[in-house]
This record gives structure tokens, C-alpha cells and sequence, in this order.
């Protein structure tokens, strides 16, 4: 099964952290995606900008298309970026989540299954 | 692809278990071996286009794959212990007869089977048993493999060098196991290649070829496994499920891609042939093996493929084979089944009693599945506002997008939209 981290974290949370903390958590992400790459488990990630460069798109009164400055949510935590990994369970996918290091620092991960194009009769 | 590439590249693929067969019997070393094949195997396909077919192709394959063994060998121990490894490996050359001997059917059969039994080893995940038989026994490239399973040809490369190095470092050996391990382990290749066929099956909507050709390379594999173990009553009840399963191809998916349900399929477009075929082999299994899971998943099926009509279906027969199944290979996904026959067998009301003992099963906690049969059945029932609700939420459950499609119109069509 195919599934999507989605890792939300509040911006600039590692300018924060010392030194020895950052190279720490860079450390512990290396050491993730090296796993999951030795093991096929790794489909692909993206790390995205700071949530202060965004642009978002949302339909305006006049009911075009209107492009504003920043993020879609006003929130303490902003989608910072995903790894996707097809593994052999949820259970497998959770565990990945677990170890990501933000979890430690207040982020969170949205695990969720990506859908697929396969269907069983009915 | 030509005609006559299609038949080179036909025979490729059939050979090429029978050639690392040999290889792997000779030098050990099942990863080189597998390079070296691949590596054959792309040189023939370049060569044999514009050559035409050399007169034996399996020894031309042989020679050629073998050649690579040897050198790779060689280059691999000068870099350590020039001396004494060539002279070794001249020992060794010497003591073969300087060819790769050429072995009686008996034997090349048996190295067959022991490939398969090798890629589907315990010690690796499905994911990787799949790879690796679609890689080593269907003779597939990873960047095929890779497009069938959406995932980067990265991705899959590792998938199967890490496979590789995971049987070696299990001392997994080139040999039969014992009478006693067999069954399991032939078992174990069985699942991999139902797997191999459901993912090209399930994927048959949309115009994706790759993945819709994993069925056919799934259907090959299991005649295949049938040479080596003929009259086995579960592997010709598989080939006869994936037949009889397959036979539905072209009459499961509409014009637009949209599902069309079994009952709704214009069964002139089924695969005769294909039935025919498949209803013979289980019959035939039934009559004189001892009776398994995939037997009995196959004569539902050959009940399903001889209805004339999907009002004339025999369901009191299959639900009757839904038991035997329960009995067989007890699980959510078969009582589901089975309380779904129940339904139509006996009527709504038996359906939903069976259904409502099931949803107490934690394994079926927050199936879709569930909630998708008993919306079917509540539609029967007449009780349209909780079939809607129980659509929708079966939408909400699935993670097939085409699926998803289906049961939201379900729902819409119920609402009156």
C-alpha cells in the first residue's frame, strides 16, 4: 500500500533549536530516508519554501479566480513538506511517522493512504 | 511491436528462468546469475531482431549469460587473489566439461521450480517476492516491473537488489526443500502469483497496458508451476480462478472506464474460450484432488461463469461453496462473501443478520467492504435512505479510485440526483 507523510511543523522551529540539536535532527532525517531507500520502501519527498512565500488561489466575489499572499490556514503548524512510501502496512507507515524527528518538536504527520487505481469485482 | 518481436520477446521471457536454472546450478551465486540473464536477455533482443533466431536459442542465451558469470567472477577475484582464483575457477571450468552441461528435461524442470521457490524464499516480503519472480522468472526488466507497480524504477531496483542479498544472507540454497517444507513454500509461490494477477486485473480500468499485461505474465507463470507439478489440485485451481476471473476482462469496465458490477455485465462479452477452459480444469481438479481455498474460489466462479444470465444465477450453489471456503480458509473477507451470497440465496433478511454478526469482527472494523454489501442488501431491502448512507460511507472507506466512483453514484442515484 502506497501511503503519504504529511509533515506539518511550525516554520522556522529549527532556527530555534542548538546547534548540536539541528545537525541531530538533519541526522535523524538522513538516516530515514537512507532506510526506506535501501528498502524500495521510498517513492519520493519534498521539503516546500516557508509558508511566508506562498501564494494561495481561492474564488473571489466576483467569482474569479483570486491569488492572495501566504498560506490557505492561519495556524500555529503549516504543511512544510511529504515523503510518500509504498510499504507492506499502516502499521509500517506509523512506525516511519513516529520516528520522524518534528513529532519531537510539537509538528505532527497526516499519514494517509494514496489512492489507487485498482479495483476488485463487485 | 511486430509480430515478430513479439515472438522473440515471447520466447525470451520462456526461456530465461531454464537458463538461470542452469547458471545459478553451476556457479551458486543467484545474484550474479540473474545480472548476467538480464544482461542476456537485453543482447538478444537487440541482436536476434536483426539477425533473425540463432538455431538453438537456449544454448545462445546459455553461452552468452554464461560468459558474463565467468568473466565477473574472474574480474571479482583478480581484484583479491589473481592467481589463485583463475586457476580455480580453470579447475572448476575443467571439471564441468568447459560448457554448461545440457540437461535432460527432467532436470531443467526441476531447476525451474527451484527459481520459483528461491524468489518466493520466507525470508522476504510480498512486495519483494513479487519483484523478484516478475524479474528472475518472468524475465521482465525492473523498469517494466517499476511502471506495472507505479513506483520509480529506483524504487523497484532496490526493491529487488536488496531481495537479492536478503536470500543470500538467509543461506537460502538452489535446491528442493524437504517433503516436509514443500507444500508451504509451493503455497508461498502460489500467493505471489495471485498477487501478480489481482494487480492487473484490478487495474483494468483505465488505458494502463503494463499493468493490465501482469495478468497474462501471472497466468503464464501458474501454467507454468502446473508443468512442474502436474495434476496439484490447488495450482489448477488457481490457473482456473485466474481463467475464469479473467474471462470478465472486457465487460467489466464501461465505455467511459466507469465499473460495471457482475450482475450488470453483458455476458456475451465474456472470454468463452477462457471458461471453457477454466470450467474444465476445475472440474477436473474437484473430481480427484483433495479439495483447497483456490478450488473452491474457482467453482464459484465456473457457477458464476455458466449462468446464462445473472438473474439465473445458482446462488443457494454458491453460497453453499461460500461455507465450504469458510471451512477451508476462515476470514472477514470470505464471510463477507458468504453473507453476501446468504442474501441472495435466502433473501435480505438472512443477509443482514449474517452481516450485522460481522460487524463485530475487528478485522472488518471500518471496512468499506462492509458497509458497501450491506448498502446492496439494504437497497433490496427497499430501505433506500440506509443503503445512500451506507454508500457513501463504503466511498469514504476505499482507496480505489474507480471504486469510489461506483459507490458515490450509487448513492447519488438513490438520492434521487
Amino acid at each position: 500500500m502506497k501511503y503519504m507523510l504529511l509533515i506539518y511543523n511550525r516554520p522556522g522551529f529549527v532556527t530555534e533549536l542548538s546547534e548540536r540539536e539541528r545537525t541531530g535532527l538533519f541526522g535523524e532525517v538522513d538516516e530515514l530516508m537512507r532506510e526506506l531507500t535501501e528498502s524500495g520502501e521510498l517513492i519520493g519527498g519534498q521539503a516546500l519554501v516557508d509558508p511566508s512565500q506562498a501564494r494561495t488561489v481561492r474564488g473571489g466575489d466576483g467569482g474569479g479566480a483570486v491569488a492572495t499572499d501566504g498560506p490557505f490556514m492561519e495556524s500555529k503548524e503549516q504543511f512544510g513538506g511529504y515523503v510518500a512510501i509504498d510499504c507492506e502496512s499502516e502499521e509500517r507507515a506509523l512506525e516511519v511517522a513516529r520516528r520522524w524527528p518534528d513529532v519531537r518538536y510539537g509538528g505532527a504527520i497526516e499519514v494517509r493512504a494514496i489512492m489507487g487505481d485498482g479495483a476488485a469485482e463487485t | 511491436m511486430t509480430r515478430d518481436e513479439r515472438r522473440i520477446e515471447d520466447l525470451l521471457r520462456a526461456t530465461a528462468p531454464r537458463v538461470l536454472g542452469a547458471l545459478v546450478r553451476r556457479h551458486g551465486q543467484f545474484d550474479l546469475c540473474e545480472e548476467a540473464v538480464q544482461e542476456a536477455l537485453l543482447a538478444a533482443a537487440t541482436r536476434w531482431r536483426q539477425d533473425g533466431l540463432p538455431d538453438d536459442p537456449r544454448a545462445w542465451l546459455t553461452t552468452v549469460a554464461d560468459r558474463r558469470v565467468v568473466d565477473a567472477i574472474r574480474s571479482d577475484r583478480a581484484r583479491r587473489d589473481r592467481e589463485a582464483a583463475v586457476a580455480a575457477e580453470r579447475e572448476r571450468e575443467e571439471a564441468a566439461g568447459g560448457a554448461v552441461p545440457e540437461h535432460d528435461g527432467a532436470a531443467a524442470e526441476d531447476d525451474a521450480l527451484k527459481l520459483l521457490l528461491l524468489c518466493c524464499h520466507p525470508s522476504l516480503t510480498s512486495a519483494s517476492q513479487v519483484a523478484l519472480t516478475l524479474r528472475a522468472v518472468g524475465g521482465l526488466t525492473t523498469a517494466e516491473i517499476a511502471r506495472a507497480f507505479l513506483v520509480p524504477e529506483a524504487t523497484m531496483g532496490q526493491r529487488i537488489s536488496r531481495a537479492k542479498r536478503r536470500i543470500a544472507d538467509a543461506g537460502a540454497r538452489f535446491e528442493l526443500p524437504t517433503e516436509w517444507e514443500l507444500p508451504a513454500r509451493i503455497e508461498a509461490v502460489r500467493q505471489t502469483l495471485y498477487l501478480i494477477f489481482n494487480e492487473g486485473y484490478t487495474a483494468s480500468s483505465g488505458p494502463d497496458l503494463v499493468r493490465r499485461e501482469l495478468t497474462g505474465e501471472a497466468i503464464r507463470l501458474t501454467r507454468e508451476l502446473l508443468e512442474l507439478l502436474p495434476g496439484d489440485g490447488e495450482t489448477t485451481g488457481l490457473l482456473a480462478l485466474m481463467l475464469l476471473t479473467d474471462s470478465h476482462r472486457d465487460a467489466r469496465t464501461g465505455p467511459d472506464g466507469a465499473l460495471v458490477p457482475l450482475d450488470q455485465q453483458d455476458r456475451a462479452r465474456w472470454d468463452r474460450e477462457q471458461i471453457d477452459e477454466g470450467v474444465a480444469l476445475i472440474t477436473g481438479a474437484l473430481s480427484r484432488a483433495p479439495v483447497g481455498p483456490y478450488q473452491m474460489q474457482a467453482a464459484i466462479a465456473a457457477v458464476h461463469a455458466e449462468a446464462p444470465t445473472a438473474h439465473a444465477t445458482d446462488w443457494r450453489q454458491i453460497a453453499a461453496l461460500y461455507r465450504l471456503l469458510e471451512r477451508l480458509a476462515p476470514g472477514p473477507v470470505v464471510a463477507l462473501n458468504h453473507a453476501a451470497a446468504v442474501a441472495m440465496a435466502e433473501g435480505p433478511e438472512a443477509g443482514l443478520a449474517r452481516l450485522a454478526a460481522l460487524e463485530g469482527d475487528e478485522r472488518l472494523a471500518g471496512s468499506h467492504r462492509l458497509a458497501a454489501v450491506r448498502a446492496h442488501v439494504l437497497e433490496r431491502l427497499g430501505d433506500r435512505e440506509a443503503a445512500a448512507r451506507d454508500y457513501l460511507a463504503a466511498a469514504r472507506g476505499t482507496t480505489s479510485l474507480p471504486e469510489q466512483r461506483y459507490l458515490q453514484a450509487q448513492a447519488a442515484r438513490l438520492a434521487g440526483r
